[in-house]
């Protein structure tokens, strides 16, 4: 099942069950959504519940959480995290601190997803990710889900959870083909997609392909961590892993300083510092805002190549 | 006018003064603390709509005291949240600027100029779609007018008919900085005029107010669309407790000074023969009540050290 596909049968399935879920955003209604998540809800459910609204996040965003103070489970579409920082007030100043500044009066049920990530040459204004900057927020739960598995039964449980979330779809997994089964699923819980005892690589989203991928060109037996939810992180998942392989790299897509690597280094240094036996690094996005040249579009983020040369000279320096 | 409609428009508004001057006493004393935006001169506004709008959901702006006492929140529950105190009606969190209570359908309280629109909007399409046809009405000042969220708000309302009465509290003054700097127009309803029908009221006329109301609410539940009040009024005091005023000129004040709010009512009560001593038995039990507020938050316990983590999002023991 493609990962939209995924994206789409959890948001079908929501709307079937609960006459109070309904979807808002650019080109959501009939055009079937940017990258076709939306598809035939439309025609299903009416202009009521799949609402077509201008080009405005803020106001997606603020009109969102005004429908689930009065009774609705409402998810809001953003074309991509980038635009959302339009709507920051709206998901900062009220979805996130409405409930607790109420005095635990109000719920703000929302699940806000946007695509993010680099996908190809879209330049700066569409390429980033700003995993960590949601991530700082108390009052936000965050998913990024890597395949379509952990898409569906993610935003599923989004969807029903009374925590302002957002859901991040990296958009070049948006035709991405996976494996699709009714099993139970944690979605608070960070996967283990390969098995090792060298050496803990953790990722997410988009990223956990480039890793795989990487994999061939590194002569260790690594373990793979799919973080897929963000905050809370599954700190516990760490902890296991690093204490049978005593390393680990974080490798992601946002940019460096104060990406999501620093906080997960940062509950690393805490929770496991006498299990490592070398320093942890990160390897994420460069500093700067990405470039619309392939060239250096690719130079910006981690890939394949990248992420294996950057581990065996980590092995060098630190003489493993 | 009947008479119980001006005894109650009295007791409200003289209520609301004395609450503020109370609570700018306290304030002083340090009792409490933070931002206090009193809304002296302006109980006309408060008053007035709240009566008039007396089903529906109501979001307000900062400036909300007396708006929340004429809904219906009592006054002890009210002080106890600007002590910060456990009993307060957002149980400490939120303080003078946000004032939550689901049962009375009032939703703050938000301290973002422009910021709660959105969710007024939001809140207004779900009640059309949920088959409700009291609407919303949300109150903002001349300040908020210049925002991006209320061109966006207009603009959505209007495209959706949705039943909400947008209400401006003109009182001329962003902080400090006059309405004519920041905007072509002294009144704003120019800005809205070609979106949906306006109506210019005496803010200083509780009568023209809770009529203008009384007007609006029956446009919007006919399922027409949005409609706009621009109420010109004035607050006595600073735009804060911290605020002298030094920016506006005595003359100007003592114009709006001279139509007080309050002394209008007492002089169309005067003159339709209620007793004096009507006016003056309320006034006693208005100073009961205020008295017994500020008793009611000088004895209520401060929150315990646990209630820091209580009314917000937790997953497995783990605060979101």
């Amino acid at each position: 099942m493609l990962y939209r596909e995924a994206l789409n049968k959890a948001i079908d399935e929501c709307m079937s069950e609960d006459n109070s879920v309904v979807i808002l955003g650019e080109d959501v209604g009939k055009y079937g959504g940017s990258y076709r998540v939306s598809e035939n809800l439309y025609a299903k459910y009416g202009e009521k519940r799949v609402i077509d609204t201008p080009i405005a996040e803020l106001s997606i965003v603020g009109n969102a959480v005004g429908m689930a103070i009065a009774g609705l489970r409402p998810i809001p579409e953003i074309m991509t995290s980038n635009f959302s920082l339009l709507a920051f007030d709206q998901i900062i100043n009220h979805s996130a601190k409405l409930k607790y500044m109420s005095g635990g009066k109000l719920e703000i049920p929302i699940t806000i997803r946007m695509a993010t990530g680099l996908s190809k040459q879209l330049a700066a204004q569409h390429s980033e990710n700003y995993d960590s900057m949601f991530c700082s927020v108390p009052g936000l739960m965050v998913f990024a889900p890597s395949d379509s598995l952990s898409a569906y039964h993610s935003l599923k449980y989004a969807i029903k959870s009374d925590i302002p979330t957002i859901f991040l779809e990296h958009e070049l997994l948006y035709p991405k083909d996976s494996e699709f089964k009714e099993i139970d699923f944690n979605p608070l819980k960070a996967r283990i997609l390969k098995e090792g005892k060298d050496l803990t690589i953790i990722t997410y989203s988009k990223m956990v392909y480039d890793v795989l991928d990487s994999l061939d060109l590194i002569d260790l037996d690594i373990e793979v961590i799919d973080l897929n939810i963000l905050r809370p992180l599954d700190i516990e998942t760490i902890k296991n892993s690093i204490h049978k392989t005593k390393k680990a790299i974080i490798v992601e897509e946002n940019h460096k300083t104060g990406g999501m690597g620093a906080e997960i280094v940062a509950q690393i240094m805490e929770k496991c510092f006498y299990d490592l036996d070398a320093p942890v690094i990160r390897i994420s996005a460069e500093d700067i805002p990405i470039p619309y040249n392939r060239k250096l579009e690719l130079l910006s983020i981690p890939t394949p190549d990248k992420i294996s040369t950057k581990i065996n000279e980590w092995r060098e320096k630190n003489e493993l | 006018m009947e008479l119980t409609k001006i005894k109650k428009f009295y007791y409200l508004m003289k209520l609301g003064r004395e609450f503020e001057i109370k609570a700018k006493q306290e304030y002083m004393k340090g009792n409490i603390a933070g931002f206090l935006h009193l809304d002296i001169g302006q109980e006309a506004v408060s008053v007035g709509s709240m009566l008039a709008f007396d089903k529906g959901d109501v979001f307000a702006h900062y400036r909300e005291h007396i708006l929340a006492l004429a809904r219906g929140m009592e006054a002890k529950y009210i002080m106890a949240e600007l002590f910060g105190k456990k009993t307060g009606i957002s149980k400490g969190k939120g303080g003078s600027m946000h004032l939550f209570e689901p049962k009375l359908n009032f939703y703050g309280g938000d301290a973002i100029v422009g910021g709660h629109l959105p969710l007024a909007v939001g809140c207004a399409y779900a009640r059309k779609i949920q088959g409700e046809n009291s609407g919303v009405f949300v109150i903002f000042g001349d300040g908020a007018t210049n925002s991006g969220a209320f061109f966006e708000s207009i603009n959505n309302a209007t495209t959706q008919k949705l039943p909400i009465i947008f209400f401006l509290e003109n009182n001329q003054y962003a902080i400090g900085t006059h309405i004519t700097q920041t905007s072509p127009f002294k009144e704003q309803y120019h800005k809205v005029k070609s979106f949906m029908p306006t109506i210019q009221v005496d803010g200083m006329n509780v009568f023209e107010v809770y009529n203008s109301v009384i007007k609006a609410k029956e446009y919007i539940e006919q399922g027409l669309g949005p409609i706009f009040i621009e109420a010109d009024t004035y607050r006595y005091e600073g735009h804060s407790v911290a605020d002298a005023g030094k920016y506006r000129s005595e003359e100007e004040l003592n114009i709006y000074k001279s139509k007080d709010a309050i002394q209008q009512v007492i002089n169309k009560g005067l003159e339709l023969e209620i007793d004096k001593t009507w006016f003056e038995e309320t006034d006693k039990k208005i100073e009961k009540e205020i008295d017994e507020a500020v008793e009611f938050a000088i004895n209520s316990p401060q929150p315990n050290d646990n209630d820091l983590f209580e009314d917000f999002y937790e997953i497995d023991g783990k605060i979101i």
